[in-house]
């Protein structure tokens, strides 16, 4: 029993790593298009990315041990945080930096941003600290705290 | 920085995320894990800051607000949080990922300059499909997980809410979000049409969590953490970032993966869990009203039986949490440790609020996790075991979903409990579980009932062990 899951598991990391590079050469716009020989419009390539992506995550929330599966959710939580790169490009936006943007545009963009890089701030350092805490708590037999 | 070192940063985060969740695989690695997660977020926000510098000080002071006020909220709350709470502190993390994917793609839709994506009222079609699909599921994902939180946390009934025709109001609805996003995506980008798009999301986040019942909260949590997710990837294409998509994927993924282990625990089909209407915390349908005759016993009985036992079997439930039992649980463990006994823990995929909600709770006990075992890994050790003390538990050891079928539970999996030479079923009152369902078990021969709040009847077993 033990034996087989072993297996199952190295499958696992295996497949995961496999489609880790395939993301990766698929995400140089450069490799491929030079095979086609023509240009890919870039969302083509992002869809790329986003499948494999799917994929990777698949294998690999498979291989989480069930005893993780809160951790899980807590630092899934804190990485979808990551969309505060979009609240730093909104809170960024500077009145006359860019083409037709009038004043009211930028005052928008800026509160939508500040609003949404507090929620993603509370959400990173949130779900980053709560999962390392229940990770600290995680012992062996005769670990010693 | 060129645009292409940009891209590859972002990339460097996405497999740094890849990481952290691949160090899940077991708590040995996972410490480490956590730690990739934090670079690759750490390497994502300085990118973002280095490509789009703030301007002026007026900017950069907002911006370090926002993160201060924010990070410490986060950094405070995770702090504070009681590990029982976890549950509703999950939920309402997934409504803040809701939230702010909802207001990116406002500040996309205001100012498209800085995102790259063309100018005000004249955005690409592409984009805009991102867009709205990203803001739909957020807003979403927002009301819901916010009904989920107040239902997790108590501040609102357990009990499923069901209104009248909402197959009709819900399809309605579904259809009117689809139709607005064509509208919207013709409009190039018409900012009534996106506002009308968010309330109309948030109106049917919430109606389409009102009807689902308690116990199936771990399918609703599950659900909610993958639309969080799906709902990154969609604003993730409006901003071109790849790291942004990875994690998208990731998280939608994982998220469905737990909601199929959860159905699956249940023996329900996800189909079933989302129309909604099961697991109110209400009284099943009344058995005939006969009462079968029970054995009640005290702690000191429950210490003896246990003392005397080679092997004790303990299957942990939702009232362990609810009556913060952990700490005592363990020192149980640990008392019959000492006069030899073999101590082990089984849980069931279901136990609790949310997924691997019992594992955390022992953990923080300090319960060795060697010691604690999955369903499929202990069920066959139960017709060995000489005691089994269940504790805050029932549904999950409900015979009748094996053996009754016009039980509604039957085809679940369940932990053999009854196949133990003595069973300790400790619960506040005889009461059905959270499924509503009368258990079988309770009447056995074999059967202790331990009437009395968990945490109290352990305190006083253990205390009756010492003796």
């Amino acid at each position: 029993m033990h034996g087989r899951k072993q297996s199952t598991f190295g499958r696992l990391t295996a497949l995961a790593a496999g489609a880790v590079t395939l993301t990766t050469a698929l995400a140089s716009p450069a490799l491929a298009a030079g095979g086609i020989g023509g240009t890919i419009d870039p969302i083509v390539y992002e869809l790329m990315v986003f499948v494999m992506a799917i994929f990777v995550g698949y294998y690999v929330v498979w291989a989480v041990t069930p005893a993780l599966h809160t951790p899980l959710m807590s630092v899934t939580n804190a990485i979808s945080s990551v969309i505060v790169v979009g609240a730093l490009l909104a809170v960024a936006v500077e009145h006359g930096a860019v083409s037709g943007l009038t004043g009211g545009d930028t005052v928008a963009s800026k509160t939508f941003g500040v609003l949404a890089l507090i929620m993603a701030a509370v959400n990173i350092f949130g779900g980053f600290l709560v999962t390392q805490r229940m990770l600290a708590m995680y012992k062996k037999k005769g670990d010693k705290r | 920085m060129t645009p292409n070192l940009v891209a590859l940063l972002y990339l460097v985060s996405g497999v740094l995320f890849i990481l952290a969740l691949r160090g899940l695989s077991s708590p040995a690695t996972s410490r480490q894990g956590n730690y990739f997660g934090m670079t690759g977020m750490a390497i994502a926000m300085v990118t973002t800051l280095a490509v789009a510098a703030p301007q002026s000080v007026w900017t950069w002071l907002l911006l370090l607000g926002g993160l201060g006020v924010g990070g410490s909220i986060g950094a405070v709350t995770a702090r504070r949080i009681a590990m029982t709470a976890m549950p509703e502190l999950v939920a309402a993390f997934h409504s803040l990922v809701g939230l702010a994917a909802v207001f990116v793609a406002a500040a996309a839709l205001y100012a498209p300059d800085s995102f790259g994506i063309g100018t005000r009222g004249a955005i690409g079609a592409a984009s805009l499909i991102e867009m709205s699909l990203g803001v739909a599921i957020g807003a979403i994902t927002f009301t819901g997980s916010v009904i989920a939180f107040a239902k997790l946390s108590g501040r609102m009934s357990g009990k499923p809410i069901i209104l009248p025709a909402r197959h009709a109001i819900n399809l309605g609805l579904f259809v009117a979000i689809v139709y607005l996003i064509y509208l919207f995506c013709q409009s190039g980008g018409d900012a009534t049409l996106f506002w009308a798009i968010t309330l109309l999301s948030m109106l049917f986040g919430v109606l389409i969590i009102i009807p689902i019942g308690g116990a199936d909260m771990p399918v609703v949590v599950s659900m909610l953490n993958s639309y969080s997710g799906w709902a990154a990837a969609g604003i993730g294409f409006t901003l071109s970032n790849i790291a942004l998509i990875i994690t998208g994927a990731l998280v939608g993924s994982s998220g469905a993966i737990l909601s199929y282990i959860m159905c699956k625990g249940m023996n329900r089909s996800f189909i079933s869990v989302i129309l909604g209407g099961f697991g109110g915390e209400t009284a099943g349908p009344a058995a005939g009203g006969e009462q079968k005759p029970v054995k009640l016993g005290s702690a000191e009985d429950a210490a003896y039986v246990m003392k005397n036992a080679s092997k004790v079997i303990i299957v942990p439930g939702y009232g362990m949490a609810v009556a913060q039992a952990q700490h005592a649980l363990r020192e149980m463990g640990d008392a019959l440790k000492k006069e030899g006994v073999e101590v082990k823990y089984a849980i069931h995929p279901v136990a609790g609020r949310m997924p691997g909600h019992m594992n955390v709770l022992l953990a923080e006990a300090n319960v060795p996790y060697d010691e604690v075992f999955e369903l499929e890994d202990i069920n066959s050790e139960f017709p060995q075991a000489d005691v089994v003390y269940v504790i805050g538990a029932n549904d999950v050891v409900n015979p009748a979903a094996e053996n009754d079928k016009t039980s509604p539970i039957y085809g679940m999996p369940v932990l053999q409990a009854w196949k133990a030479g003595t069973v300790l079923f400790n619960k506040r009152s005889l009461a059905s579980g959270y499924a509503g369902i009368d258990n079988p078990l309770f009447y056995n021969d074999n059967t202790v009932m331990v009437l009395g709040d968990a945490k109290k009847m352990t305190e006083e077993i253990v205390k009756a062990l010492a003796h």
